[in-house]
């Protein structure tokens, strides 16, 4: 790093070899403590996830005793019958997917035109409509006043206002903004100005198909948003029907509501030293299905959340 | 930034800007009502922490009463409580988990192996899918009082004491709360520092390599300065909502134990303003988080710019 004299005499030389010797053995223990670090983080993470994996299998009275630590034991299935048979999952489950599908489809079309708009240079409003949009980051009116406004807008207790909240993010509008603007040469715009192209036509025919990269990352975002939220659900519904499946988990899980509903609950040996794998298995059966959708997206957004972290 | 159509410089009329850009205005239009509806309104109608709420007259037409439910909220037994929870949580998870993906993306990005590099990368990032309510449902299980396998795991080593309650005793609450968030926030918060870092010119690590600097050296040299910006600016983010402590999970993670610990200021407000429908009230505790939130990113800010001229605004 520091700047050193171009080594003419010998002896520096000599010295600048004795210190690459030496770099060799402190690089190799560094090496290894990376190493090590590395496979320390990798099982910090990835242990609690595979508890409830085989705790999920597992008679849950030996996971009740603390048995049950790095191998399934007893191994058996009675959780996921439960849960597969659990109308209240299904319902959460058929709400969820209305409010991810109709939600994120929603947030894109609101999103991306909002950032088509704020990308183009010649756009004369846009620093204040910018301004208009960050200064909500920043600053809200509260819970209470947003309650009561969609108290008033009398929407409180309905599908509708799960899929419409937050239908536009103001940090997800800077990403598609900022793609946009960087990534889709101003040449192309003119050209199609040239050829009689307006903003609609060109936005749906140029920009759309080339911002496949950022669209991934806004459904990605938005998308494990809708699917993980309870909040929302928690304030502004109060009907068990259009609960989402998180609210039904955290009956299920937290509140430790009876499961097994409509079976008579669970009697005898068998039943009884399985109970507790229902709450293993339910935490799995819902998070499974977001985790799949990553391996689809993953190439796209680690760039996503780069262009998120430039500010434009 | 400037750049304009080649037709030029020119001086244009309003209205010929209107007809260029009524599309424009046209695609904006959804965003700009949802976010005055769902944004801009309730800001005006955080005036209602200096009124009574009425039901006849709704928000804004109660009758003015000043300061007095700021005055409400400070002198009850409530403000120090949920202050000085707010802020011990927010400040610890500033404090140690900002640090955690930083160092996280250092070790990543020293992995030589680029196979397990690839597989510790995409582990770290699954908690990150994880939602709140099963993070929450996992803490239960892994630290429960009898039986958990990871609080046996720590009495058994003597991190805490063997009678411990992880979960219903009030001074665990924030390791609790700081521990797992860095847990599954750090690696998804990582990626942002390993772009950073894959941004490094290699002829950089050939002159240190030649100057001598063995691979430590460079760790310190190089690379953590090229991460400096992007740490700023997510640091001024994150003073900005010091007092923004998620409600998600503190709320899931409350019990009538840990309470003296783990009421915040935004769970006091769904409490008195939702729950037990004090409107007035619980606006004005919404608004005093919001001023203080406003202060802190702007001292924030300020600082940076004066420190490393760079800020966010």
């Amino acid at each position: 790093m520091t700047a050193t004299k171009p080594a003419k005499d010998l002896r520096n030389t000599e010295v600048r070899r004795n210190k690459i010797r030496e770099n060799a053995l402190s690089d190799r223990i560094f090496g290894a403590v990376v190493l090590i670090l590395s496979i320390l983080c990798f099982l910090i993470i990835l242990y609690p996830l595979w508890f409830v994996v085989i705790a999920s299998i597992s008679n849950s009275d030996l996971v009740n005793q603390g048995k049950v630590t790095f191998l399934p034991m007893d191994v058996r299935f009675y959780g996921y019958e439960q849960v597969f048979s659990d109308s209240r999952i299904w319902n959460g489950y058929m709400n969820t997917i209305i409010y991810v599908v109709a939600g994120t489809a929603l947030n894109l079309a609101v999103t991306m035109p909002a950032a088509y708009a704020l990308s183009r240079p010649d756009f004369r409003a846009r620093n204040v409509v910018m301004t208009y949009f960050v200064f909500t980051m920043y600053f809200s009116g509260g819970l209470v006043p947003l309650y009561m406004t969609i108290s008033n807008l009398g929407l409180i207790s309905t599908k509708l206002i799960l899929i419409i909240f937050v239908a536009v993010n103001t940090y997800n509008l800077i990403i598609a903004r900022t793609f946009i603007q960087n990534s889709i040469p101003n040449d192309l715009y003119e050209a199609a100005i040239l050829d009689g192209c307006d903003h609609f036509t060109y936005f749906w025919k140029v920009v759309i198909p080339l911002s496949k990269a950022v669209i991934s990352v806004e459904i990605l975002y938005y998308g494990v948003f809708h699917w993980n939220d309870y909040f929302n659900a928690l304030v502004y519904n109060y009907k068990q029907s259009n609960e989402p499946l998180q609210m039904v988990l955290r009956r299920i899980l937290l509140l430790n509501e009876a499961y097994a509903s409509g079976n008579g609950g669970v009697q005898g040996g068998y039943g009884q030293s399985s109970a507790d794998q229902v709450k293993y298995a339910v935490m799995i059966v819902s998070t499974v299905p977001i985790l799949c959708v990553y391996p689809f997206v993953q190439k796209y957004f680690e760039k996503g959340v780069m262009i998120g972290a430039v500010k434009g | 930034m400037k750049g304009s159509l080649k037709t030029g410089r020119s001086k244009r009329s309003i209205g010929w800007y209107l007809a260029h850009d009524w599309q424009l205005w046209v695609m904006l239009l959804p965003a700009v009502v949802y976010i005055f509806i769902f944004c801009y309104i309730p800001m005006y109608g955080a005036q209602l922490a200096f009124r009574e709420y009425s039901f006849e007259t709704g928000i804004t037409g109660g009758k003015w009463v000043g300061f007095k439910y700021f005055e409400q909220y400070f002198t009850s037994s409530m403000f120090g409580t949920t202050l000085k929870n707010t802020f011990t949580i927010s400040a610890t998870s500033i404090l140690l988990g900002f640090p955690a993906p930083i160092v996280l993306a250092l070790i990543i990005n020293q992995i030589r192996s680029s196979k397990w590099k690839r597989t510790v990368q995409t582990t770290v990032y699954i908690p990150y899918f994880i939602s709140t309510v099963v993070m929450v449902s996992m803490l239960n299980v892994l630290f429960a009082k009898k039986g958990g396998v990871l609080s046996d795991f720590m009495k058994t080593i003597g991190l805490v004491s063997p009678k411990a309650n992880l979960l219903g005793q009030a001074k665990y609450f924030v390791g609790m709360y700081v521990g797992s968030g860095i847990w599954q926030s750090m690696g998804w918060n990582s990626i942002i520092y390993i772009a950073a870092l894959s941004s490094v010119d290699t002829q950089l690590y050939d002159a240190a390599k030649i100057d001598g600097a063995n691979r430590w050296q460079r760790v310190v040299h190089i690379e953590f300065p090229v991460l400096v910006p992007t740490i700023m600016i997510l640091l001024i983010m994150n003073m900005g909502g010091i007092l923004n402590v998620g409600f998600d999970k503190v709320f899931l993670m409350q019990n009538t134990l840990n309470l003296s610990a783990s009421q915040v200021i935004s769970t006091y407000v769904y409490d008195v303003g939702v729950k037990s429908s004090q409107f007035s009230f619980g606006t004005a505790v919404g608004l005093f988080t919001n001023v203080v939130n406003f202060v802190f990113l702007l001292t924030a800010n300020w600082v940076s710019k004066k420190v490393t001229g760079s800020g966010l605004m």
